[in-house]
């Protein structure tokens, strides 16, 4: 408890300021954007993140976003452990023919209203996976897509630009 | 020990012993060509031997060129530190050898590998249910791997049985593929009676993308990028084995000055995935400070990385015949800076922990993995160093390692507690490690060289961050890749987390799964 108590007031907060090039500060983009959020989904972004053959780095990424120093959470978004609680679909990888039906059963289990995100350029168009046998057409095919973040993976910085400046606007 | 003497050790237990061929291709490399009649006893044999599980048991289709299949089987000899390989021809008509499952049961996936993407049968293997193609999906009668294989044809679809577990009170739990946490996807079904599993069953493959065939015809060149994104969070490790592999193959040369740079990523690579894990187990037993601390300080490793190279996953830094990235004296002083301060976070880290009766209690025997069963799986890395299997590439082969007195982890226990304490000493160790490499560099040196492609065949070889990344290749005059095997060492280890797991109850399972860390996408290729 004493190393905890003791780290606890070193490390003080690590929290990071992110630039989303907007004219106002972050911390006041934060909370306008944790209204506009509020106004439009009721409380909070709720995000079901789905891998349909990623190698893991977006994950990792993904991760890192919800980490103290990013902390998406901030903004009012969160990740959630189900479907149904999710507004939003968060897909990584191109799509393996065994994840396709795993994708659009998830994708059906979730209430409207819905939108889907694509993260990293395996889920745009396959990536360097494109031609393999196992690899189904691209995800905006199969359900539509409203937002796609590119990067090979996307740093935990793009991620959360990408996500607000896509709900801000 | 040359090869000379491995012949003889085999002949003096299998007296009708006759090789067709002996090759010693690369002072680390042993070929012997056999005959299909003693495959089978050859392999138990060198097993016996060598002390060594199957490393890889793959085929190759070689019907265009020469009008044959190729089954290779390649072991280990920590003792020489070589790799040993073992292969045979088989007719192009209706394939199919004796299966090794029965004796080396750390062959038994290999062969279900090749039954579902060579059409080649494993006779009398106990289970042939096919690994990645799955049933639902892929239609019967289409073997991707072979070389006319152009697309799949229709054909009968099939449902995968799992394993039964019957009798009274028996539950079935399945879980997956899409699960609750941000991770891979992998079907986990579950056998409970009452609370402790009696029985799980993994089913993988969810994450199959086909990268041995998109390997095939590229330019080695090319394919290099492709080798990173096989396992996210070992890019490093799988592109350094891949060019090692190229490298045998040209005879070229690298500069020492791009040999420690590459130790170095291969290090930093294993402190943030170590870090990360730690943490990990850190969440799976709701401990949620130290977590949050153990995130920070991945972050922080991950930055260092990015500093360093542009990429936080060391990601387009490898090349074939060197490195992109030299680490010049300001690169230098950054790293060492951050390095004591990640050292320092670290060992607070691992006093909230070990000072937590609670967390400690959690990771105490649970999720044990027993020596025997380990050797029979050949389960490899930390897994198989935490349940007393002391297998490091990093200690045996002939490396800067050896020079900077690299010492390797051991625990004997196999319960989370062990794994745990594998990364804490590996941490610890490749700091210093790292510390070592940098003091050896100077600045303004050559960090590549141009490599002649040639024709051939090599073993690219790595510890990287999980245990043995492994990549067999062949490419030909033009430097096109012929065949490209890839052994995450995710492949058997998965086998591994489903005996730890018996006699624990289900929640314990996220904290046994942590502590393995194993790689959907490197195991499904």
């Amino acid at each position: 408890m004493i190393h905890i108590l003791k780290n606890r007031i070193l490390k003080g907060i690590v929290t990071r300021h992110i630039d989303l090039g907007l004219p106002i500060e972050i911390n006041a983009a934060g909370s306008e954007l944790k209204i506009l959020i509020q106004k439009r989904f009721g409380r909070s972004l709720n995000i079901r993140e789905v891998d349909t053959g990623s190698c893991g780095a977006c994950e990792s990424e993904i991760i890192s976003a919800n980490n103290p120093i990013y902390d998406l959470q901030r903004f009012g978004i969160n990740f959630v452990a189900s479907p149904r609680h999710a507004d939003a679909l968060l897909v990584t990888g191109p799509v393996s023919k065994n994840m396709l039906i795993a994708l659009k059963k998830t994708y059906d289990a979730m209430p409207e209203p819905k939108f889907v995100i694509t993260c990293g350029d395996c889920a745009l168009d396959g990536g360097p996976f494109k031609d393999s046998y196992y690899v189904e057409k691209k995800v905006k095919d199969i359900i539509p897509v409203v937002l796609h973040i590119p990067g090979c993976p996307p740093s935990p910085t793009n991620i959360i630009q990408s996500l607000l400046s896509f709900l801000i606007n | 020990m040359d090869s000379t003497e491995i012949i003889t050790r085999i002949k003096n237990k299998l007296p009708g012993f006759d090789a067709l061929s002996i090759a010693q291709n690369y002072p680390d490399e042993i070929c012997i060509k056999i005959s299909p009649q003693i495959f089978k006893d050859t392999c138990y044999v060198l097993h016996k031997i060598l002390l060594s599980p199957v490393m890889m048991l793959f085929a190759c289709d070689e019907r265009k060129t020469a009008s044959k299949f190729v089954i290779n089987s390649v072991f280990v000899s920590l003792k020489s530190g070589q790799w040993v390989t073992v292969s045979m021809d088989l007719p192009q008509e209706n394939p199919s050898f004796d299966s090794l499952a029965k004796t080396i049961h750390s062959a038994g996936l290999f062969e279900r590998e090749i039954y579902e993407m060579f059409g080649i049968e494993p006779k009398g293997h106990p289970d042939l249910r096919r690994l990645r193609l799955h049933d639902e999906v892929w239609p019967q009668g289409n073997y991707p791997l072979r070389k006319d294989f152009k697309q799949a044809c229709e054909g009968n679809l099939n449902e995968y049985k799992f394993n039964r577990v019957e009798g009274d009170g028996i539950f079935e739990v399945s879980v997956g593929p899409v699960h609750a946490g941000i991770i891979g996807p992998g079907h986990f079904r579950f056998s409970v009676a009452g609370e402790p599993i009696v029985n799980l069953e993994i089913r993988l493959g969810f994450t199959h993308r086909g990268v041995e065939k998109l390997f095939e015809d590229k330019n080695c060149f090319v394919a290099m990028r492709l080798s990173e994104c096989i396992s996210g969070d070992s890019s490093f490790a799988h592109s350094l084995s891949f060019v090692q592999a190229i490298e045998k193959i040209c005879g070229s040369v690298i500069p020492a000055q791009a040999v420690y740079i590459r130790a170095i990523f291969l290090e930093l690579e294993r402190l943030y995935n170590h870090v990360n894990d730690i943490g990990g187990m850190a969440v799976d037993v709701g401990f949620s400070f130290p977590a949050a601390y153990a995130s920070v300080l991945k972050e922080a490793i991950l930055q260092l990385n990015y500093n360093l190279t542009g990429s936080r996953y060391l990601k387009k830094i490898n090349v074939v015949g060197g490195i992109l990235i030299d680490i010049d004296d300001a690169k230098k002083q950054l790293l060492l800076k951050s390095l004591e301060n990640i050292k320092q976070d670290f060992n607070e880290l691992v006093k909230m922990l070990y000072s937590s009766v609670s967390f400690m209690d959690r990771v105490d025997s649970t999720g044990v993995l027993r020596k025997k069963t380990a050797e029979d799986l050949g389960v490899v890395g930390i897994a198989g160093r935490a349940s007393g299997i002391p297998l490091d590439l990093r200690k045996y082969f002939p490396s800067v390692y050896k020079e900077a007195k690299f010492k390797m982890a051991i625990q004997e226990s196999g319960d989370v507690l062990a794994r745990l304490r594998i990364r804490i000493f590996e941490f610890t160790e490749s700091c210093r490690l790292i510390d070592e490499f940098t003091q050896k560099l100077s600045e303004g040196q050559k960090i590549s060289v141009t490599p002649e492609l040639k024709e051939g065949v090599a073993l690219g070889y790595q510890e990287g961050w999980r245990g043995p990344v492994l990549y067999w290749l062949k490419i030909d005059s033009a430097g096109l890749i012929q065949r490209c095997k890839i052994v995450d060492p995710s492949f058997n280890n998965w086998q591994g987390l489903s005996y730890a797991v018996l006699g624990n109850i289900i929640p314990d399972f996220p904290l046994c799964n942590k502590s393995f860390d194993l790689s959907y996408s490197g195991n499904d290729l």
